[in-house]
């Protein structure tokens, strides 16, 4: 019975439920599409880690996740890696960030070529000199590239000689001692990837490569792609702090506005539920009622939006940015969507609670 | 006709604050009425008849001497029992219908149960109540597509549905026309007549008046005479 009121109560102010809704629902939408760009970003990344076909990955002390400021000496490789018993092959790859999104890598086609056999072209093929760049199918798609193009990277044009199936490493694959001293950064890599004999001895040549590299963050790629989340992003999180802080302030201030003019306008309406009988509570139960109903609806709506944005964003920057579906998420825009209507609709809440039932009813 | 009153009032005082100024509204009222009674109350505005409703149904509390209702001395009741009293004990019916304007003329019935924990089906009795009311399929309509007669009906059906011990309408017939004036007036003496409902009216009508049993006249906060 309460809840057929609590409906009706909605029905009775279409426009303003439909926009307490919308506003409610940017907050989740918002929320859902940065959470999922991270984590797409991130998922992707993860992917494409996986796809160089090593079983160990080393980089420099003190990186977190998914940046790689920190290099090291390329000549770790011969030095100590390839000498250490299991290990067949080793690559080290230089990473550069060219804008916030993006990098591009370094490498030396015939030392990674022998952790997975080599990237598999769609077009053309790999490097032929030093001024050569390889794109990944993605990012020739999306900066409609074809082989023999001249591609502006850090400032000056590369050729392409070739377009590899994505998901293996990078985006964007330059030659190891041409990005080096285009870098300052004769001699350094920034990470390492090792391929053994035998994937079961991960563990043992780990805890080996420990005793030689003090520091060296090693772990082998099943737990290093698991360390791919959200909160490896950098600035990531303090942004979706900002956007949540918003989203509880909106869905405040529009419930509070749309709560307060609906007790004004029911006044005589509470004046008579109280004449029948309503305590306090029940006042506030409906009021309560109507609100987490707005939040729940305002909650499914920023769902689907967030189903929109990711379509757009696809369609517009294809392969760039990949907005992955959060659904662990979804509770938690919900819950942040339900407190800050919650708490807008505590102060009409008691004013109608506390209203005085004659002069409710005496309310023209 | 039972000894006991169900309503014993003496010396009832009410003085409102406003600021400065106190306005006596009830400056000693003396009433027993009966169960089954059927009174109308009379007088000018200001008068105090609204003021003693409000007490009666537990809307506001008293400020001296006693008033009994149904065996419950409403002078020290606190708001929670008031509240108990007003969902249990007493029905209002107001000037202005005051029907809840988003529910259907059923489920404002419906929510007057519910506040007082109800959610069964409704009783026989009440089933008959209904058809009193003559409204049959217009009982599914909101209050505004319904007459002022009918929305009235519907109030006053909203009102007993819990069976309180005293029904209270304030000026029922203020806003109708002598037709449905008519027809809710019968109502109420049909409620007095065939289930015994205790009711006190308040009018301004001479011919409403007259269907209580006795006419009870007040005025400056006192009751002036009975006949
Ligand atoms: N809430 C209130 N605050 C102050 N004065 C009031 C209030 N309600 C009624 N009064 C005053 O009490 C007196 C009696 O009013 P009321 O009981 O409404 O009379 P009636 O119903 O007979 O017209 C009037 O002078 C009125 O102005
Ligand atoms: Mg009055």
């Amino acid at each position: 019975m309460i809840n057929k009121l609590v409906v009706e109560n909605l029905k009775h102010r279409p426009v303003r439920t439909l926009l307490s809704i919308v506003a409610i629902s940017i907050q989740v939408t918002m929320v859902l599409t940065l959470v999922g760009l991270g984590a797409g970003m991130v998922n992707e990344q993860a992917r494409r880690a996986k796809g160089v076909g090593a079983d160990i990955i080393i980089r420099a002390p003190s990186n977190s996740v998914i940046t790689f400021s920190v290099s090291m000496p390329a000549k770790l490789i011969p030095a100590v890696i390839e000498k250490e018993p299991h290990v067949t092959a080793a690559a080290g790859v230089l990473l550069h960030g060219t804008d916030m999104f993006s990098y591009v890598t370094g490498l030396d086609l015939t030392q990674f070529n022998k952790l997975n056999g080599g990237f598999k072209f769609e077009r053309g093929g790999p490097f032929q000199n030093p001024g050569d760049v390889m794109v990944d199918s993605y990012y020739a798609s999306e900066h409609k590239l074809h082989v023999g193009d001249k591609v502006p990277i850090l400032n000056r044009p590369w050729r392409l000689s070739g377009i590899y199936e994505t998901g293996m490493l990078a985006r964007l694959v330059v030659p190891l001692d041409t990005l080096q001293d285009l870098t300052a950064n004769t001699g350094k890599i920034s990470v390492i990837y090792v391929k053994l004999d035998d994937p079961a001895r991960t563990r043992e040549v780990i805890a080996s490569l420990k005793q030689k590299l003090k520091d060296y963050q090693i772990r082998s790629m099943e737990e290093y792609a698991s360390l791919y989340s959200v909160g490896s992003v950098p600035m990531l999180k303090e942004f979706i702090w900002v956007v949540i802080a918003l989203g509880v302030l909106v869905g405040f201030l529009v419930v509070f506005l749309s709560m307060y003019t609906a007790v004004l306008e029911r006044t005589r309406e509470i004046g008579v539920l109280k004449a029948l009988g309503a305590s306090p509570q029940y006042i506030l139960n409906i009021l309560l009622r109507e609100t987490v109903l707005l939040a729940i609806a305002g909650s499914i709506l920023g769902i689907l939006m967030a189903y929109v944005t990711r379509f757009t964003i696809n369609q517009v920057i294809k392969g760039a940015l990949i907005q992955a579906i959060v659904y662990d998420w979804w509770p938690i825009t919900a819950g942040i969507a339900l407190v800050g209507s919650m708490l807008g609709a505590i102060y009409p809440g008691l004013k109608a609670a506390r209203q005085d039932a004659i002069e409710a009813l005496a309310y023209e | 006709m039972s000894d006991r009153p169900i309503i014993s009032i003496h010396g009832l005082r009410k003085t409102y604050r406003a600021g400065e100024v106190e306005v006596h509204a009830l400056r000693g009222v003396d009433l027993d009425v009966q169960a089954g009674e059927f009174v109308s109350i009379v007088g000018p505005s200001g008068s105090g008849k609204s003021t003693l409703f409000n007490i009666v149904g537990g809307l506001t509390p008293p400020t001296a001497g006693s008033i009994h209702l149904a065996g419950h001395d409403l002078l020290g009741l606190t708001d929670v029992q008031r509240t108990e009293l007003r969902k249990t004990t007493v029905g209002f019916v107001f000037q202005k219908y005051n029907l809840l304007p988003t529910l259907t003329a059923r489920d404002n019935i419906m929510i007057a149960r519910h506040i007082a924990d109800k959610n069964g089906p409704l009783d026989p009795k009440f089933e008959e109540i209904l058809q009193l009311l003559g409204l049959g399929k217009r009982m599914d309509h909101k209050p505004r597509a319904l007459s002022g007669g009918e929305q009235q009906r519907v109030a006053i059906a909203r009102a007993i549905v819990n069976h309180p011990a005293i029904l209270l309408a304030d000026e029922p017939t203020g806003n109708l026309d002598t037709e449905n004036s008519v027809a809710v007036l019968g109502l109420l003496r049909d409620l007095n007549q065939r289930l015994g409902q205790t009711i006190l009216m308040i009018t301004h009508n001479p011919e409403a008046a007259a269907y209580g049993h006795r006419i009870v006249r007040m005025r400056d906060g006192r009751i002036e005479a009975e006949d």
